[in-house]
């Protein structure tokens, strides 16, 4: 039951959640195994000069995990086993995104809550629509504690103080005008074909770059120190410069 | 010295008396037991407003009490337990089980300025009273878990220099435009209403005291580390 498509356009690569399964594209194992699959595919397809962009369709970009799979289970204990089962299954998902040999791009078209937003801050870069939707950290608001490694993802993508504060301890619903200004999201654009547009615009761009894919990993991962040792990602040196 | 009032579902920390309300042991010691009785009494939807009277929030630590050790090597004695026994009201602060708003109504100034910002949000006077980091004026070195707190709590690098290093006297129009305070207003009883405002909104969310303490610890892992806070690193939510 595929949940994502992967599709390679020139140096491109194109990750699609699909709609037809479920509205929300609410992370549940098919997804998320559908999801690293594609990553794992398109990391061996990788060459100098790739780029991977995320696009989704329709109201949300990803209303994060299934919480309704979870409370299917027959018992308490079954549910907190499926609760923490889709976690790993999140931490996998982060470390596929950050340790992919290649710039990547999401394009937000609709409203991302909670893992969802882990999934879009995953990326190098995120865009998102002006018109609709919205980032919304509804953990605070379930009751649900954030733990690590994700923390030390909004950690190393978000600016210390107010950002975060207000991303994470406050509850918001924050529109793209007003991600922008906090600095988390890269852009907005108007509806969802302005935003893939941008998206693919955008990836072309970073893509004619001709990076090494190894070094661009390499120095992504140097960026986020905190974070990839929490992922048990250890960083190389590559110092044959082109020179 | 202090006191604590409940207001509904808001918890009211006052610094009483017209002075300088100076960090002595004595200050501390009041402190630490109101924000004490507040988590004890705390339930889902509440919030601390801390305020202080007079023209000052705080003016930091007792330099007077300090040097009043008598010898040089008994004030630095002295000094250096101010620093030490301040920790735990931070770390107080850092895991009280609700959202905090500090109003501002006077001057904050060095540990007056710390006390300020352990608090989730902060409220100021836009004509009077300045936020200040007074060391490096007076010749003392920041205390480690100052440095921790100006740098998680404040993301532009260039506050947390001009504040530390260059020991600007920030008023409250250039701290809200700074992002280190949520807004400026223009009398006492302005800031002291928006911040019960503030409180009441944030209450009124009704959040889980615990869940709320364990992500704000997560949003400033380096200074929960330093003060014995430690969160539980990849312990699985209960659901």
């Amino acid at each position: 039951m595929a949940m994502c498509s992967l599709e390679k356009r020139g140096n491109l690569f194109i990750l699609t959640l699909i709609t037809d399964q479920d509205v929300e594209h609410r992370l549940n194992p098919n997804l998320f195994t559908s999801i690293i699959s594609a990553l794992s595919k398109a990391k061996a397809q990788s060459t100098r000069g790739s780029a991977l962009v995320t696009v989704s369709h329709g109201k949300f970009f990803s209303n994060g995990l299934d919480l309704a799979w979870v409370k299917a289970a027959g018992s308490n204990q079954e549910a907190q086993q499926r609760f923490d089962q889709l976690l790993h299954c999140l931490n996998q998902l982060v470390l596929a995104f950050i340790s992919l040999p290649m710039p990547t791009i999401a394009a937000v078209n609709g409203h991302a809550a909670a893992a969802g937003v882990v999934l879009a801050l995953s990326h190098d870069y995120v865009l998102m629509r002006r018109d609709r939707g919205v980032l919304y950290m509804s953990d605070l608001d379930l009751g649900i504690k954030i733990p690590e490694p994700f923390m030390a993802l909004f950690r190393a993508k978000l600016s210390p103080g107010s950002t975060r504060r207000d991303l994470l301890l406050r509850g918001l619903k924050i529109k793209g005008e007003e991600a922008v200004k906090m600095g988390i999201v890269d852009a907005v654009h108007d509806g969802e074909e302005g935003v893939s547009e941008a998206a693919m615009k955008m990836a072309d761009g970073l893509v004619k770059r001709n990076w090494d894919a190894q070094v661009y990993v390499e120095i992504r991962k140097g960026l986020y120190p905190e974070l990839c040792g929490m992922l048990g990602l250890a960083t190389e040196v590559i110092a044959t410069p082109r020179l | 010295m202090c006191t604590l009032e409940k207001r509904g579902n808001l918890f009211l920390l006052t610094l009483t008396g017209d002075d300088q309300h100076r960090l002595n042991p004595t200050l501390i010691t009041s402190l630490l037991s109101a924000l004490s009785q507040a988590k004890a009494q705390s339930t889902r939807g509440c919030a601390l407003i801390t305020v202080a009277q007079g023209r000052f929030f705080s003016n930091g630590f007792d330099l007077a009490w300090a040097q009043s050790a008598g010898s040089k090597q008994g004030a630095q004695e002295r000094l250096l337990h101010l620093v030490e026994s301040f920790k735990p009201v931070v770390a107080a602060l850092l895991n009280l089980p609700m959202p905090t708003v500090a109003a501002v109504t006077g001057h904050a100034t060095a540990a007056g300025f710390a006390l300020a910002l352990s608090h989730d949000y902060a409220v100021m006077r836009r004509d009077r009273g300045v936020l200040y980091m007074a060391e490096v004026d007076i010749g003392l070195s920041a205390p480690d878990y100052f440095m921790a707190l100006f740098k998680e709590k404040m993301g532009a690098a260039s506050a947390r220099r001009d504040l530390l290093l260059r020991g600007l006297k920030m008023k409250g129009d250039e701290a809200e435009k700074r992002g280190i305070v949520e807004a400026a207003y223009d009398s006492d009883d302005e800031v002291r209403e928006a911040s019960v405002r503030m409180g009441e909104d944030l209450a009124k969310r009704k959040w889980d005291g615990e869940v709320y303490a364990e992500i704000r610890k997560g949003l400033y892992p380096e200074l929960s580390a330093m003060l014995g806070l430690a969160t539980k690193v990849f312990a699985s939510p209960r659901l």
